[in-house]
């Protein structure tokens, strides 16, 4: 597989087949989707079924708002050769992610990146030990966008 | 130093700070709690995410 294709597939170039979704705005002038991160409670079914954001098992608490917050999303994604037969494609969000001054007292352990301008589609699901905050910070740092760490990778092999 | 509380804004002088971390495959995870006697009146958390998603895929060939 072309590793450009796994790219494009980040940033939504292709669509084969019968077109089902509905198209952008403007292909001259596109604007970026935002992506929201929510955090779910250890008791929550968050993994790699979930389709769409669900307030069901999301947390609550002080100064948490509903959906999570916006993910810094100016990093586009990189897509890179590993061989003549191989590649990979890649995403990591361009800053960490982080509530501020939360008070999350019923354990969580996971959260999910999802896209609020495609209709709430969910992208990925993160886990973590289990962890509740206190009038502090919660902050998730991203790893380094490369090739082998970055947050979100299409490889081919 | 100021810490934000349950109870407001305190001087960490007045606190007891006790802190942790977990290192293992999935996740660098450090946190600091202050503590007012025997009640948490501060925990926050900060998560480096190691484990990526990986999408692998391959094609057929002829």
């Amino acid at each position: 597989m072309c590793t450009s294709f796994m790219q494009q597939l980040m940033v939504g170039e292709h669509q084969l087949g019968t077109a089902t979704l509905v198209s952008r705005t403007s292909l001259t002038a596109p604007t970026t989707d935002t992506l929201k991160a929510a955090l779910y409670l250890t008791t929550a079914t968050i993994n790699a079924a979930t389709t769409v954001y669900t307030v069901t098992g999301e947390v609550s608490g002080t100064n948490y708002t509903a959906g999570g917050i916006t993910v810094t999303n100016a990093t586009a994604p990189s897509s890179t050769n590993t061989s003549a037969t191989a590649g990979v494609a890649f995403f990591t969000p361009s800053a960490s992610l982080t509530f501020t001054t939360v008070t999350l007292s019923t354990a969580f352990d996971c959260v999910l990146l999802y896209n609020s301008t495609q209709s709430n589609k969910a992208i990925s699901v993160h886990t973590f030990g289990s962890q509740t905050v206190t009038a502090g910070s919660f902050s998730l740092t991203m790893p380094a966008n490369t090739t082998s760490a970055a947050l979100i990778r299409l490889a081919t092999t | 130093m100021l810490v934000t509380t349950t109870k407001g804004d305190m001087d960490d002088s007045l606190l007891e700070k006790r802190e942790g971390s977990v290192d293992n495959d999935n996740e660098y995870t450090t946190w600091t709690e202050y503590w007012l006697g025997e009640e948490l009146v501060h925990r926050s958390v900060h998560v480096q995410l190691k484990k990526t998603v990986t999408l692998t895929s391959s094609v057929a060939s002829f």
